[in-house]
Formats: structure tokens, sequence, C-alpha cells
């Protein structure tokens, strides 16, 4: 059985916004899935009507076999949600955003306590427990809504750009959390506009343009499709020009940096063998722009509005 | 407990305890508020007025400033509590999950209640400094509030699901629910007006409520108790199934 499986879906807005036209997608249970586009191109619409606070114009989803029409409730109980807007509670302390949270899922209060402590605990907001969610920092409102959509112990996490807007280190905190999660069997979705985020974390991906799902694959064979990757290498001496390399485009980005461009059909060893021959040793290197960036930017000709970090 | 009775209890809960951790704004107002008319249209004015219907003016008003005082106060908590949701975005917690659309109505009538509960109580107790309150039939006492209260909660509801601004939720209160309440009967008998207009006021809902806690209280009424009862039990009914319909239908809070 799929976690999720979504056939035909579109969606026109009253104001005649065509946000999403027919598309088909699946996800297995396990999966740690990318969902990515540009600002518009229809993430939060299709992740809303996943969550029903969106109604579609057509098509179908299914959560676990859970037909959204009819078995609406049922498909609920299965997913979690964290979505892209801070939506709590602001006059609320957090232990009873989450135990309220819980009991509008049906969990008895007794259990819905102890589910609150030990996801507080998770996110490390243990001792903020007591805190109005409008006291809290941008970050630690972000990890109360984590620790709020997985009181139900959902099977399908939805993560609306979870770490939009949120320091590097709280970032890298939730990135192993959804690690160990996934790990444990929680199918998740992701959208986000940090593509790093995505070839970090997710297995498959699909990504959508303009309402319409452009590439869908394992990660591997998506970033197997970049045409180029731009590399910056970091060499052992001050040069004033960039050196020559046959075959290869370069540049120099300052005196002890070459960017230079690989094509897919070329190698690297190349580029530090003929370095070599003209006596620069490269020390380090790096991607200038990450490789689903990139891919990103081929297949959508949009570049992403924020990069990572 | 099935699920659906544990979600609606959840809501029950958060919203009952919102009335109470927010008193300051839920039960003190009300409180001022039927003072000054206790004393202004009770003592002060209500002396040169004597009787009204057989009674001490000031005993003739206390169950009609009760009774303005839960309509004002049940509509006022559910239409600032489910508008404050809508606002904030914190109703998709509910939407969210698997709770069904007539628990949400039932958890927002809860708070509606019990704010009303309260705040006769309050507003029974300032009374008790200016008058006998010798309640001639409590349980009917108790049950008008509630039915009461209810119609209200709901009429608030139903308003918050449509509000997009906080100017839509000072629209009803201002321009309706003033000028029927004090077109209700709280501080005359419709005896007093010409057949005409003792007429039009038998259309306004208010006038029956009023009249339901009037007998209640005192043993008097412009309208037989038995119409009062069902005219709000009518009113509660329409309004519950509309408000469930809305919900269902996802107005006013899904796109």
């Amino acid at each position: 059985m799929k976690a999720l499986s979504i056939q035909d879906l579109s969606k026109q807005y009253k104001s005649g916004v065509q946000a999403l036209k027919s598309i088909n997608f699946e996800v297995d249970q396990g999966d740690f899935f990318a969902l990515l586009g540009p600002n518009g191109a229809g993430k939060t619409t299709a992740i809303g009507i996943l969550t029903s606070l969106v109604n579609k114009t057509s098509g179908s989803v299914k959560v676990f076999g859970h037909d959204i029409d009819n078995a609406l409730s049922l498909a609920k109980a299965c997913l979690g949600v964290v979505p892209q807007e801070v939506n709590l509670n602001l006059f609320d302390k957090c232990i009873n955003t989450l135990v309220n949270q819980a009991g509008f899922y049906g969990i008895p209060r007794d259990e819905a306590k102890k589910r609150a402590k030990y996801y507080l605990e998770q996110m490390g907001l243990w001792e903020k427990r007591n805190s109005n969610a409008r006291d809290l920092s941008g970050g630690m409102k972000r990890r109360l809504m984590v620790a709020r959509s997985l009181v139900n112990q959902p099977k399908l996490l939805l993560l609306d750009e979870p770490t939009a807007g949120v320091d590097i280190e709280t970032r890298r905190m939730m990135w192993r959390f959804l690690r160990e999660l996934n790990q444990q069997g929680t199918t998740i979705i992701l959208t986000t506009h940090y593509l790093e985020e995505a070839e970090q974390l997710c297995d498959r991906v699909a990504i959508i343009d303009e309402g319409q799902i452009i590439e869908n694959d394992s990660m591997l064979n998506v970033l197997k499709k970049l045409k180029k990757e731009v590399f910056i290498l970091n060499v052992n001496q001050s040069l004033t020009k960039a050196p020559i390399i046959e075959g290869y485009e370069t540049s120099l980005k300052s005196p002890q940096e070459i960017e230079v461009s690989i094509l897919q059909s070329q190698g690297i060893n190349e580029v530090f063998a003929q370095l070599d021959t003209l006596g620069i040793r490269v020390i380090s290197m790096r991607n200038k722009t990450g490789r689903l960036e990139e891919l990103f930017i081929d297949l959508t000709n949009n570049p992403p509005k924020e990069t990572a970090e | 407990m099935s699920p659906q009775m544990i979600s609606m209890f959840a809501l029950m809960r958060k919203e009952t305890s919102r009335v109470l951790r927010i008193w300051v704004q839920t039960l003190i107002p009300p409180g001022i508020t039927m003072s000054l008319y206790f004393i202004i249209f009770g003592t002060l004015i209500g002396k040169r007025i004597g009787e009204m219907d057989g009674y001490p003016y000031m005993e003739y008003i206390a169950p009609g400033l009760i009774m303005m005082s839960v309509i004002t106060n049940s509509y006022g908590n559910v239409v600032g509590s489910f508008f404050n949701a809508k606002i904030q975005r914190h109703i998709e917690e509910m939407l969210v999950s698997p709770m069904d659309e007539t628990s949400i109505v039932i958890g927002y009538l809860a708070g509606g209640i019990i704010r009303g509960l309260f705040v006769a109580t309050v507003v029974s107790f300032i009374a008790l400094f200016f008058t006998e309150l010798n309640i001639k039939y409590p349980l009917l006492a108790l049950l008008v509030i509630i039915m009461t209260a209810s119609v209200f909660s709901l009429a608030g509801l139903i308003n918050a699901i449509f509000a997009k601004k906080f100017d839509d939720i000072a629209v009803i209160p201002s321009f309706v629910l003033a000028p029927l309440t004090y077109l209700g009967g709280v501080f005359y008998t419709v005896s007093l007006l010409p057949e005409f207009w003792q007429t039009v006021s038998r259309l306004n809902p208010i006038l029956y409520m009023v009249n339901s806690m009037r007998y209640s209280v005192l043993g008097t009424s412009d309208i037989e108790i038995m119409d009062g009862l069902l005219m709000i039990s009518g009113f509660f009914i329409l309004l519950l199934s509309v408000a469930v319909y809305l919900l269902k239908k996802g107005i006013g809070i899904r796109d």
C-alpha cells in the first residue's frame, strides 16, 4: 500500500488561479520525499488538499489507502502537518497546545499529557512548557509546531518549509530528528526552498512548477540528470589570471579560488592532472551551488528565491 | 469513550477554561455594565417610574438585565474565540484533525454557555444589592439561560464563520443585537406599546427570551412561557443546523 497516492489532482481557486494542473505522484511507505518548486508552484496547495484545508477541484487523494472523499477522518488520523506559516494559538501555553492537539485526535488526556512531555523534550522545549507561544523565538515556534504535528504519532508527516527562517543550529537539530523519525518508519514529505535540505534528507524528489510535476524520481537519478556542475577550487598560490585547463571553462573567483565548470560527461580527475602540470596544488574544493540547485535552475529556469545557509 | 467524544470534550475544556483564564475580560465588564444599569435605570430613574406590570421597576428589569448580559456575552465569547482562531490560524489545529464539525460546534457552544452561566451568576449577585431576587422557578430560569446562551453562541459562531475582518464581528452586535435587545422588553412591558408595535415586537426573538426569564423569576410575562420555550428551541435547532452545515461545507474556513 502506498503512503500517498495522488491522481489527476487539480485545483482552481475562485480567483481563477489554476494552482494544480492534474498532478500525479505516489509516495511509498518509509520514503523521505521532497516536493520542490519555486514560490507559487502549487506545493502548499497540494499540502492543503491533503490536510483538507483546501478543497480540491478534481482528482483523487489516498492516504494509506483512505480516500479523502469518503474516508477523510481515517486519512486525517494518519497525518501530521507542520505548516509554512506559524499557526499557533499565541496566547496558549506550549504544553496546552500539544495536549489539546492530541485531544482533537481523540487521544485520552492522560496519554496526551505523556506524549506532550515526550515531544516537548524531543524538541528541547520542555523548559518552556508553561510559556505562551507568543513568548517563544521564531525557531522555538517552529519546533513547537513540529512537536505538535507528532502528538498523534502520524504515519505520514507533511512538512511545509519547516526550517524557513530558523538558525543553522536549529535546522541541523531538526534534520537530525527528522532523519531518526524516518528511520523509525515515519513517511515524510518535505517541501522546502533550501535545496541542500532536500538533497541531505530526501531519497525521492518531485519537482513541481506552475502546477505541474516536471520531475519525479529518486534523488540519485534526478541528480544524474545534472548537465553541468560548477566547482570552486582553493589553490596553494595566489594567481593573477585563471589557469587554462584544456576542455574546461575556468575563471578566477579570487586570487586563490578557481571556478571551473565540469560537464556531466567529463571527469574531475583531468582538472587536477592539468593543474598539477602547471604546478598548482588544490587544497580544497566545494560546489558553487548545491547540485540540486543547479538542476532546479535547469528544469524550472527559475532560480530559487533563497539558498541554503 | 470514542475518539469523537474525546475530541469534543478536549475543545469544550479548552473553550471553558479560556473563559476563566481571561476572567478580567469575560466576567468583570458585564458586572460593571450591569451595576451601572441597576444604579441608573433601577435606583435613580426607576424610583420615579414606580411600578411596571405590578412590580417595583428595579425588580421588573432585573431578569431582563440578566438576560441581556447572557445574550451579549455568550455571543461575544464565541464570535471572539472562533474569529481569533481563524485570524491566528490555529483553527487549523482542529481542521487537520479527524474531529467532526458537530464536535467543533458543540465545543464552542460549551464556551458560550459557560460564559453565559457565569455572567448570569455575577449579574444576579449584583442585583441582590439593589433588589430582592426571589426566583419563582429556579430550574426553568436555568433552562432559559442555557438555551438562550446556546442560541446566541451559535449566532456568534455563524457570524465568526463569515467574518473576514474585525469590522465584521463588530457590525452584528452593534447594528442587530443591541437594537433587538433594547427593544426586546428588557426595560418595559410591550403592553405599553400601541397594538401595531406590540405585533412588531412579537417578531423579535429576544422578546421571548427576556420574557421567559421574567416569567421564571417573577411569574409574569408578556408571552406564554410555552411560546417562549418553543421559540428559543426553534432558533436553537435552526442555528445549530446552519452552523454545522457551514462548517461541513468549509465556508469561511477552507479555500
